[in-house]
């Protein structure tokens, strides 16, 4: 690190930030899951990937500062991550088709950044097993819904539809995270687009990004329900500044 | 949920273990679902172990009433068990 300069430091931990904020997010989402889940065994496997991300945004947020004070401190507009993990769970359908977009998206892009020599390049080793996981369980539950019963379809359906306009952010480029973000892209798509088939699910239809999108969570622009996800996360940090547990 | 959600028991063979042992039991809709479960629930991802799930349908237990005349027999009858030999030195593994 001697040869770095401040130029490229305050690059690494923006994408720290945007990778970190991902996990982090993605993981109090799932974690609302919890007592609620259809069956108990999938509470447990939505349980154990929230607790996977949220180990990738420990580091993560390490590598940027004190973890507690960014995950607890920020306000909102200096929260880096996609606008599709801070969406609301919705229904089972709709976890599911959040969990499908993110996973397969997040294992191209970790096993990408694993083979490669950059600052994230160990943090990726690890979290690509998990992420293989993660995608491998979406894509199971993707399959039954899709080929499940006439309602299960349609809510598939309509989540992968509802979602979709979240989808495109995932390819900005972020700086300091050095992949080739049109091929991975192109992987993304192939690879759902042969999940969906299989699940007797087409590939949704329509823009990829909302018109009203001015930026996106990566520049700090975030949906409504972000707010009060933020709220109830950072409360009992904010009402008892500086207590240890 | 029962009739979507059937019962599987769950046998693990740790990394270094020799045989799959019963660990317990889950719902799932399927072996595949099933499987990946059991995983979460019974081996907390550790590598290297292998685990096997079957529908608790397709297990035929013995009979607790009818355990005297299943098992008794064999207790009775000690030339049933090899232990009247002396293992001669340099025999391994027995």
């Amino acid at each position: 690190m001697t040869s770095t300069g401040t130029g490229s430091d305050v690059v690494r931990t923006s994408a720290a930030l945007a990778l970190g904020d991902d996990a982090l997010i993605l993981s109090h989402r799932l974690g609302e899951w919890a007592g609620h889940a259809p069956v108990l065994e999938e509470e447990v496997a939505l349980a154990n990937i929230a607790l996977d991300l949220l180990g990738q945004a420990r580091v993560l947020l390490s590598m940027a500062g004190d973890e507690d004070e960014l995950a607890f401190l920020r306000e909102e507009r200096s929260f880096r991550n996609l606008q599709l993990v801070e969406q609301p769970n919705g229904d089972f359908a709709h976890t599911i088709a959040r969990q499908l977009y993110f996973s397969f998206y997040q294992h191209e892009l970790y096993a990408e950044l694993a083979a490669g020599d950059g600052p994230f390049g160990p943090l990726a080793a690890k979290a690509v097993k998990e992420t293989a996981y993660h995608r491998d369980h979406a894509e199971q539950w993707t399959l039954r819904l899709g080929d499940g019963t006439e309602e299960s379809r349609r809510r598939m359906r309509t989540a992968l539809d509802g979602l979709w306009k979240f989808t495109g952010e995932m390819f900005q480029p972020v700086d300091g995270v050095e992949v080739d973000w049109a091929a991975l892209e192109r992987r993304w798509l192939a690879a759902l687009t042969g999940v969906l088939e299989r699940a007797g699910l087409a590939l949704p239809e329509g823009p990829r990004t909302g018109a009203w999108a001015a930026g996106a969570g990566r520049q700090g622009l975030h949906t409504e329900p972000f707010g009060r996800l933020l709220a109830e996360m950072q409360h009992l940090h904010r009402s008892h500044p500086g207590a240890s547990w | 949920m029962t009739q979507n959600w059937p019962l599987w028991e769950v046998f693990v063979r740790s990394r270094r273990g020799l045989s799959h042992t019963h660990a317990g039991s889950l719902h799932a809709p399927d072996a595949e679902m099933a499987l990946r479960n059991a995983r979460d629930l019974y081996t907390r991802r550790g590598e290297g172990i292998s685990i096997w799930v079957v529908p608790s349908t397709e297990i035929t237990a013995s009979s607790p009433d009818e355990r005297d005349p299943f098992f008794a027999p064999s207790a009775d009858k000690p030339y049933r068990h090899p232990t009247f030999y002396e293992i001669p030195e340099g025999v391994r593994h027995l």
